[in-house]
């Protein structure tokens, strides 16, 4: 089974994000790039499925500046097979519908079986390529899943996902659309080996013009990122803490209308 | 010149950096508290590749070259010393050993288990009463018609009472001095090996570090290492790339209690703002962090001339020398910039202070890296 996994490359979790001199975007400026810890999800899920089955293919897709490569190395290097490049700097800014546009055109090229990736990035927080992607296909789409089962015979996955109180089960044909959320798997880390054989495998690039999408300017336009005002300073109550008690709670029920 | 490290470099550096701080930051303390031998790690360090970095693949080894291994080093010391020490007394000393002047069937033999972490590798040179002064050695090998007889005790030996392959160092003949020693494989087991005590020690308590005693061991021919009375010599190859380990492991430390002081001195505050705010404390930080990047960079090259296979006995050297001493002064004004929590066990700038202390003894004191280094500038040697 041929396993696509679409991943972003984002500044590393402990970035101090700053805006930038285009107020449309953040500054770049020693940023440490990461794979997305849900698209980790993603490929660690798709990895699973290939050693499960014994058999299969799990290819790594990503668009963006030329850095993007490193992204997808560490995919290569945790053991997927080999990795789809669209390299196009004007990806790093477009937005969600155009992304899913081009990585659709990608899927459609690959004809993979089944489509992972991480329920958000965790720069943007949209949340809305995953779905995007499989609307476009006019494939099924299921996301933040917790868990997935591929039948035996490869026709269809049973997959859940955690709602309040429960975990819903669904049933869906394949080929489809699966969205990772925390708790799917523990990624794991690359080996030395795997590192070391990453560079051996193929990372296929594609420009803008190899995949036939007519982009026609976002229809989601970004006007500007504002930095937040400052947190308020906390505030201490003083006094004997049976009276500060009472304080507290008079001004979480008065005040902040917290309880 | 080229300063950028390749696209592998950055990954395995990304990737033990990902690790030492998921896996071996959270349990640093514990394990050091307890004087506990951290197996739990070791054994993960094993399935990643850790212990046996920079091997060839033929060995069972990822074949890392010597940047990527000091890159390893340093990230698994920002969390931990102890864990630190283990790779690098496995890979640079034990590993190292058998790799330089074993045979093909020795490398066979013993590499493979070494390199997936099913066996631990120590090393010993020093005894109780010899260091520096390795003429001063009192472990014998006699030769007989079945191989040697081995008879002394080594000391403070990193995963002595852990390791399963030894390489140790004892006086073939007697008359040559240094000149006259020989090394061995041994495995544990063997009639007449065993570890002896451990040692209490001021830090690295998370590292196994015992005496080795040799009783009447019977050792055949296959189990000498390298040339009969050559083993010094080999030695002192071996020691050129371990010091780059060790120096790395202080580059480590250093980073991990400026890190800890950066952070300190963000978030505590005094006379209303935080004290990072204060100059007292923004010169103490800039020149650690300036000093830090000084022994990082002898490092790196020590590590890339060896790469380029040049000698490195003066580059190594310098290396070890100074971000030993390096490492103790950034640990010691780490403490400083915490007050009076730095002095105490909950931050861990006092562990990282306690275990960069060893690398301006262990695998040659500093004393030992100046004698060295001005015998290479002076040509004495």
């Amino acid at each position: 089974m041929k396993v696509l996994v679409l991943v972003k490359q984002v500044p590393d979790t402990a970035t101090q994000v700053k805006v930038g001199s285009d107020p449309r975007a953040i500054a770049t400026t020693g940023i440490t790039w990461i794979v997305s810890p849900y698209d980790e999800f993603a490929v660690e899920e798709a990895l699973r499925i290939r050693e499960k089955r014994g058999t299969g293919e799990v290819v790594a897709v990503s668009g963006g500046p030329e850095r993007v490569k490193e992204a997808l190395r560490s995919c290569l290097a945790m053991g997927a097979d080999r990795a789809v490049h669209v390299l196009d700097p004007a990806l790093e800014g477009a937005d969600t519908l155009t992304t899913a546009r081009v990585l659709a055109a990608v899927i459609q090229q690959e004809a993979p079986q089944l489509v992972l990736t991480g329920r958000q990035a965790i720069d943007d927080d949209t949340g809305a390529v995953g779905a995007q992607v499989a609307e476009l296909l006019g494939w099924p789409c299921l996301s933040w899943i917790m868990e997935e089962a591929i039948a035996e015979d490869g026709a269809t996955v049973r997959a859940g996902r955690q709602v309040e109180g429960a975990l819903e089960l669904f049933d869906l044909p394949l080929p489809c659309v699966l969205t990772a959320q925390k708790g799917l798997n523990e990624p794991r880390y690359p080996t030395l080996k795997g590192i070391m054989g990453a560079k051996k495998k193929e990372i296929k690039e594609l420009g803008p013009g190899d995949l036939g999408v007519n982009v026609d300017g976002p229809q989601l336009e970004l006007v500007r990122l504002e930095a937040l005002p400052p947190r308020p300073p906390g505030r201490i109550i003083p006094g004997e803490p049976k009276e500060a008690v009472r304080e507290l709670v008079r001004v979480l029920r008065e005040e902040a209308k917290a309880i | 010149m080229d300063f950028a490290l390749t696209e592998e470099q950055r990954l395995v550096r990304q990737t033990a950096r990902e690790f030492a701080e998921g896996e071996i930051a959270p349990v640093a303390a514990r394990f050091n508290e307890a004087g506990e031998f951290p197996w739990e790690i070791v054994r993960k360090l094993g399935e990643l590749g850790f212990l046996g970095a920079i091997f060839p693949p033929e060995y069972g080894g990822a074949g890392l070259d010597s940047v990527s291994y000091v890159l390893l080093v340093e990230e698994i010391a920002r969390a931990d010393g102890s864990i630190a020490l283990t790779v690098a007394a496995h890979n640079s000393l034990c590993s190292g050993h058998i790799y330089l002047a074993g045979t093909e069937a020795q490398r066979q033999k013993y590499l493979p288990r070494l390199a997936r972490g099913e066996a631990l590798g120590a090393w010993g040179i020093t005894e109780p009463g010899s260091g520096s002064d390795a003429s001063a050695m009192k472990t014998t090998a006699v030769e007989d018609d079945a191989g040697f007889i081995l008879n002394g005790t080594k000391a403070f030996i990193t995963n002595g009472s852990v390791a399963e392959i030894a390489v140790v160092m004892a006086v073939t003949d007697p008359a040559r001095a240094a000149k006259g020693i020989s090394a061995f494989v041994l495995e544990r087991g063997a009639p007449g090996f065993r570890p002896g005590g451990t040692y209490q020690k001021l830090g690295l308590h998370a590292s196994d570090t015992a005496e080795l005693i040799l009783d009447n061991v019977r050792v055949s021919r296959e189990q000498l290492l390298g040339q009969l009375h050559g083993g010094f010599v080999d030695t002192l190859k071996v020691l050129d790339g371990g010091r780059i380990s060790i120096a790395a492991m202080a580059v480590g430390l250093a980073q991990g209690a400026l890190d800890a002081s950066v952070t300190y001195a963000r978030e505590r505050h005094a006379f209303g703002q935080p004290i990072g705010h204060f100059q007292g404390i923004q010169g103490m930080l800039a020149e650690l962090a300036t000093e830090i990047e000084a022994a990082r960079l002898l490092t790196l090259r020590a590590a890339y001339l060896k790469d380029q296979g040049r000698g490195i006995r003066l580059e190594s050297s310098m290396a070890k020398l100074f971000a030993s001493e390096v490492g103790m002064k950034v640990t010691t004004k780490a403490i400083q910039i915490h007050g009076g929590y730095g002095y105490t066990r909950e931050f861990p700038v006092e562990r990282h202070f306690r275990d960069v202390k060893l690398c301006e003894i262990g695998e040659g004191t500093s004393e030992i890296q100046r004698l060295i280094i001005a015998r290479q500038i002076l040509q004495l040697t």
